[in-house]
C-alpha cells in the first residue's frame, strides 16, 4: 500500500466493472457476495474499536440498526423528492446512506462519551444495554413499523455500492491506524495510563474510534436495508452483534486483512453447512449444523482464546504494511 | 393502593431471584475481578436440572408434589450447578488467569453462547413445562385484614423469598465465620498476599464458583416454581438483569447484590405494571448506565483505583 | 518564577497519608534528586505532579499555572513528561510507534486530514517520522526501530521510555527509578545519558532513585522524603551529613 488513495480508486473502479456483470452472476451467489460485503464493513469497523483501540463493544448491531432504519425511513419518505428518475432516486439513496451512517455515528457519540470511561467488561455490557435500548425504541416507534418490522424498502443496493462501502471502510481504517493518530489508538489499547502520560486524551481517542466504527456500521445497515427490502428489530439483536464479534476475533484483533477474510468465511460457512443437510450419508447431527452454528461459533471462540488469542489470520496484512 | 402493594409483593418475589443470581456475579468478581458472562446460563441449567430430576425425585418422596420433594429437587439442582460452575472455571478460566482481560471476557462470552446454544440443541429450543414440585396456590388471607385480604400472595412467592433469605444467611455465615470465607475475603483484597499467606488460590476459586453457581441453580428452580415455563435462552435476560443488580448494589459486595436484586425486581415489576412492558428491559439497562455514570462503585461498594 | 512548585500538597488514600503538606520548587534546567526510604511517597509525588492522582489538598503549579486537578494528558501537554517505575511501554507496538505516540499531542492537522491524506498532512507525517528517527538515532535505538517494544532487552526498554517521554518535548522530565535493575556499566551509561539529556534538550529533571551513588553524583540538589514529609533539602554534601537523613536511612539510635 504505497499509495492508499490510489488503491481506493482502483478498488472503486473494480467494483464498478464487476457491477456491470452482475446480471450474469447467479442470484444466489450474488446475494452471498453482497452479504459478504456488508459483513466485511461491519467487521472491519468493529475491529477499529475492539482490535485497534481495545474497547470491547457488544452493541455493533445497534448502530447498524440506526443506520438501517434511518436510511430506510428517509428513502421511504423522501425517495422521490427530486423526481422518479433513476439518478434522482439514486442520489437520495446515497444521501440516505451517508445520513444513516452519520445518525449511527451520532448514536455512537451518545453511547461512547459517557460509557467509555468504564473498564472493559463493563463497557461490553453497557454497549449491549444500549443496543437493547435502541431496539426497544424501534419496537415502540410506529413510523418505523414497530414490532412488525419495516418493509417496502426500494432495492438500491447493488454490487457497486456495497463494495464502494467496503473500499471506504478498509481504506478509512487502514489509513487511520497507520497514521500518527493510529499510534494513539494503539497506545490506548496497550496501556491507558501510559497513553495519558504521552499527552493522549484517551477518552477522545476512544470516542473517536467508537464514532467512526458506528458510522461504518450505520452505512452497512443502510446497504443492508436497501438490499433485503425488509428490516425487523430482531434482526439487529444481541446475536447479530456476536456474529460480528466472532468475525473480528476469528480474523485476529487488529488485523484488517484477517478480519476481512474471516467475515467472508463466516458468511459462506452457514451456506456450506446448509448444503450438508442434503448429504444423505452424513450422521444426523452433522446435517443440522446450519441450525446450530452458534454452538460452532462459541466453541471456536473458546478454543481460539485458550490456544490462539491472536485469531486465525492475525498475522495477515494488506500490502507490505508500510503506510 | 392495594394494586400498588400487590405490585410490590410481586416485585419482591422477582427481586429475590435476581438477588440469588447477582450473588454469583459479585462473588466471582470479588476474587477474580472479571464478569462471568456464563453465569446467567448456569441459572438456566439449574432450571433444567430441576426439570429432568424432579420426576424421579418426587417418586421417591411419594409421587405427588411435596415440600420434602421440592427441597430435594432444589438441593440436587444446586449440587449439579455447583459442579458445572467448577468445571467451567477449571476448563475455561483457569488456563487464562494470567492473560489479558479481553481474552478472558471473550472466553466468558463464548461459554455463555455455548451453554445457551448447546442447551437449545440438547434440550430442544421450545419452552418446556416445569413439573409441579409443590402445590402452588394463593394463600387465603384472613378477612379481618379488610381490603388487604384481596392481595394475592402465593405459596411459591413465600417459598422463593424464604429460601432466598435462608440461602443468604447461610452464605453470610460461610463468608464471615469460616476459614474458607476468610480466605475468600483475603483473596479479594490482595491475591498475591493471600497466596503468600498459604491461601490455596485454586481451591478457593473452585469454591467460589461452586457457591455462586449453586445459588444460580437454586434461583433456576425457584423461578420455575412460579413461572413453570423454561427454555434454554431464559438465562440471557435474567443473567443480564442480575448483573445490573450486582453493579447497582456495588459489584464485589454480597449484601449489595441482594439489595440490587431486590431493587431491580421492584423496578421491573413496576414498569410492567404502570408503564409499558416493552420498556422493561431497556429501562433496566438505563439504570445500569445511570449507575455506572454517577456512582460506578454502586450503592454499597467502595471505589477502587488502579495502582501506578 | 520557578518551573514547578508544590504548595502544601498532600495525598491521602482512605486513612493512609502518603504525602503530607509537601512544598518545594524546581527551577529551569535543574537536576534534582528525590530520595527517601521505601514507601516514603516518592512515586506518589510523581503521580500528583502528572495528574494520575490529583492531590487531596494543596496545589501543584507549573510555570505559574495551577495544574493540579487537570487530567494527565493536559499536564503532559503543558510540558511535564515522565517514565514509570515499572516500565509501561506499549508492548505490542514497535519502538518507532512507541515514540510516535508522543507526537499525537503536537499534531496540527485534524483526524479528517489523516483520513483524506492531504498534502499538508503527509508533510507533517514526514516531519514526525524524521523527528522520531532522529531521537532514536541519538539514543542508539534506531537499529531496533521496527522491533516490538516488549522484545527489547531491559536496559533498552528503560532508555526507550526516556526517549518516548522526550518526544512530548517536555520542559520538565520526571524519571522514576531509571537505574532499577541495571548493572554497574549500565548505570554509568545512564548517568551520562541523563546529563546529556538535560544539556541537549535544555530541560529540568526530577529524579527518583534508590542508588545513592547516582543521585549524589549527578544531582545538584536533593530532597529527602520520609513518611510523606520532607525532612531535608540541600546539596549532596549537605544531605550526606544531615542527621535526620542518616537517621531515616540507618535508624535512630535509642538514647
Amino acid at each position: 500500500m504505497r499509495n492508499p488513495k490510489f488503491c481506493l480508486i482502483l478498488a472503486v473502479i473494480l467494483a464498478a466493472v464487476v457491477n456491470g456483470f452482475s446480471s450474469v452472476i447467479n442470484p444466489y451467489y450474488y446475494d452471498i457476495l453482497i452479504t459478504i460485503g456488508i459483513n466485511v464493513i461491519l467487521a472491519v469497523s468493529l475491529n477499529l474499536v475492539i482490535g485497534y483501540t481495545g474497547q470491547f463493544s457488544l452493541g455493533h448491531a445497534g448502530f447498524m440498526a440506526v443506520g438501517a432504519y434511518f436510511s430506510a425511513w428517509m428513502t421511504g419518505r423522501y425517495g422521490v423528492l427530486f423526481g422518479e428518475s433513476a439518478p434522482a432516486t439514486g442520489a437520495i439513496y446515497v444521501l440516505a446512506l451517508i445520513l444513516g451512517g452519520l445518525a449511527a455515528a451520532f448514536a455512537g457519540l451518545l453511547v461512547g462519551s459517557p460509557s467509555l470511561r468504564l473498564r472493559g467488561d463493563y463497557l461490553a455490557i453497557v454497549t449491549l444495554g444500549f443496543s437493547e435500548i435502541i431496539k426497544g425504541v424501534i419496537q415502540n416507534a410506529e413510523p418505523l413499523g414497530a414490532q412488525r418490522g419495516l418493509g417496502g424498502i426500494v432495492q438500491h443496493t447493488n454490487f457497486f455500492w456495497t463494495f464502494f462501502g467496503v473500499a471506504l471502510a478498509v481504506y478509512g481504517v487502514l489509513t487511520l491506524v497507520h497514521s500518527t493518530y493510529g499510534s494513539g489508538f494503539l497506545a490506548v489499547r496497550d496501556d491507558e495510563i501510559a497513553a495519558e502520560a504521552m499527552g493522549i486524551n484517551t477518552t477522545k481517542y476512544k470516542v473517536l474510534a467508537f464514532v467512526i466504527g458506528a458510522f461504518f456500521a450505520g452505512l452497512a445497515g443502510g446497504l443492508y436495508a436497501h438490499f433485503k427490502q425488509f428490516i425487523h428489530p430482531e434482526g439487529f439483536n444481541f446475536l447479530k452483534s456476536v456474529d460480528i464479534v466472532v468475525m473480528v476475533i476469528l480474523g485476529g484483533m487488529g488485523s484488517t486483512a484477517g478480519v476481512c477474510l474471516a467475515a467472508a468465511l463466516l458468511t459462506i460457512l452457514p451456506e456450506v453447512l446448509r448444503m450438508l443437510s442434503d448429504v444423505p450419508w452424513l450422521p444426523e447431527p452433522a446435517r443440522h449444523l446450519a441450525d446450530n452454528r452458534m454452538i460452532l461459533y462459541s466453541l471456536l471462540l473458546i478454543v481460539l482464546m485458550l490456544n490462539r488469542p491472536q485469531g486465525l489470520f492475525g498475522r495477515l496484512r494488506f500490502g507490505a504494511g508500510k503506510p | 393502593m392495594i394494586e400498588f402493594l400487590q405490585q410490590l409483593i410481586n416485585g419482591v418475589a422477582q427481586g429475590a431471584i435476581y438477588a440469588l443470581i447477582a450473588i454469583g456475579y459479585t462473588m466471582v468478581f470479588g476474587v477474580l475481578r472479571f464478569i462471568n458472562f456464563a453465569h446467567g446460563d448456569v441459572y438456566m441449567l439449574g432450571a433444567f436440572a430441576g426439570f429432568y430430576t424432579a420426576p424421579g425425585i418426587l417418586k421417591i418422596f411419594g409421587g405427588g408434589p411435596s415440600y420434602a420433594g421440592a427441597a430435594a429437587v432444589l438441593l440436587t439442582a444446586m449440587v449439579i450447578c455447583a459442579g458445572i460452575g467448577v468445571l467451567i472455571e477449571r476448563i475455561c478460566y483457569r488456563p487464562l488467569r494470567e492473560h489479558p482481560r479481553l481474552t478472558v471476557l471473550i472466553t466468558a462470552i463464548g461459554v455463555s453462547l455455548l451453554l445457551g446454544s448447546g442447551g437449545q440443541y440438547v434440550f430442544g429450543a421450545d419452552p418446556k413445562a416445569f413439573p409441579e414440585i409443590i402445590a402452588d396456590a394463593a394463600i387465603e388471607l384472613p378477612t379481618s385484614w379488610g381490603s388487604f385480604s384481596t392481595l394475592t400472595i402465593t405459596i411459591g412467592q413465600v417459598l422463593v423469598v424464604g429460601c432466598t433469605l435462608v440461602l443468604l444467611f447461610v452464605l453470610k455465615t460461610v463468608v464471615l465465620h469460616t476459614k474458607t470465607g476468610l480466605a475468600m475475603r483475603a483473596l479479594s483484597l490482595n491475591p498475591t498476599a493471600a497466596s503468600l499467606m498459604g491461601v490455596n488460590l485454586d481451591a478457593i476459586l473452585s469454591f467460589t464458583f461452586a457457591i455462586g453457581s449453586a445459588m444460580a441453580g437454586a434461583a433456576g428452580v425457584l423461578t420455575s416454581i412460579q413461572q413453570p415455563s423454561i427454555d434454554p435462552l431464559m438465562g440471557v435476560s435474567a443473567g443480564l438483569k442480575a448483573f445490573v443488580a450486582a453493579v447497582l448494589g456495588g459489584i464485589g459486595n454480597i449484601p449489595g447484590a441482594a439489595l440490587g436484586g431486590l431493587l431491580i425486581g421492584l423496578l421491573e415489576t413496576l414498569v410492567v405494571g404502570y408503564v409499558n412492558p416493552t420498556y422493561r428491559d431497556p429501562l433496566v439497562f438505563a439504570v445500569l448506565i445511570l449507575v455506572l455514570l454517577f456512582r460506578p462503585s454502586g450503592l454499597l461498594g467502595k471505589p477502587e483505583r488502579e495502582k501506578v | 518564577m520557578s518551573l514547578l512548585e508544590l504548595q502544601n500538597a498532600s495525598m491521602q488514600f482512605g486513612g493512609l497519608r502518603c504525602v503530607c503538606g509537601l512544598s518545594f520548587s524546581l527551577g529551569d534546567n535543574e537536576l534534582v534528586g528525590l530520595i527517601g526510604p521505601n514507601g516514603a511517597g516518592k512515586t506518589t509525588v510523581f503521580n500528583m505532579v502528572t495528574g494520575v492522582y490529583p492531590p487531596t489538598s494543596g496545589t501543584v503549579m507549573f510555570e505559574g499555572v495551577k495544574v493540579s486537578g487537570q487530567r494527565p494528558y493536559r499536564i503532559t501537554g503543558r510540558g511535564i513528561a515522565r517514565t514509570f517505575q515499572n516500565i509501561r511501554l506499549f508492548g505490542s507496538l514497535s519502538v518507532f510507534d512507541n515514540v510516535r505516540t508522543a507526537c499525537n499531542m503536537h499534531l496540527r492537522h485534524g483526524i479528517s486530514h489523516a483520513l483524506l491524506r492531504g498534502r499538508g498532512y503527509r508533510e507533517e507525517e514526514k516531519t514526525i517520522r524524521a523527528q522520531v528517527g532522529e531521537l532514536l538515532e541519538i539514543f542508539g535505538l534506531l537499529e531496533h526501530r521496527d522491533r516490538p517494544a516488549k522484545s527489547l532487552p531491559y536496559g533498552d526498554q528503560r532508555r526507550l521510555e526516556i526517549v518516548r517521554a522526550l518526544a512530548t518535548r517536555p520542559k520538565l522530565l520526571l524519571l522514576d527509578e531509571p537505574a532499577a535493575g541495571m548493572n554497574a556499566t549500565e548505570k554509568n551509561d545512564l548517568m551520562r545519558l541523563i546529563r546529556f539529556t538535560r544539556e541537549k534538550f535544555g530541560l529540568s529533571i526530577l529524579l527518583v532513585e534508590h542508588d545513592m551513588k547516582i543521585v549524589m553524583e549527578i544531582c545538584e540538589r536533593i530532597l529527602v522524603l520520609e513518611y510523606g514529609r520532607k525532612i531535608a533539602e540541600g546539596s549532596p554534601r549537605e544531605i550526606r551529613e544531615h542527621p535526620d537523613v542518616i537517621a531515616a536511612y540507618l535508624g535512630q539510635e535509642v538514647a
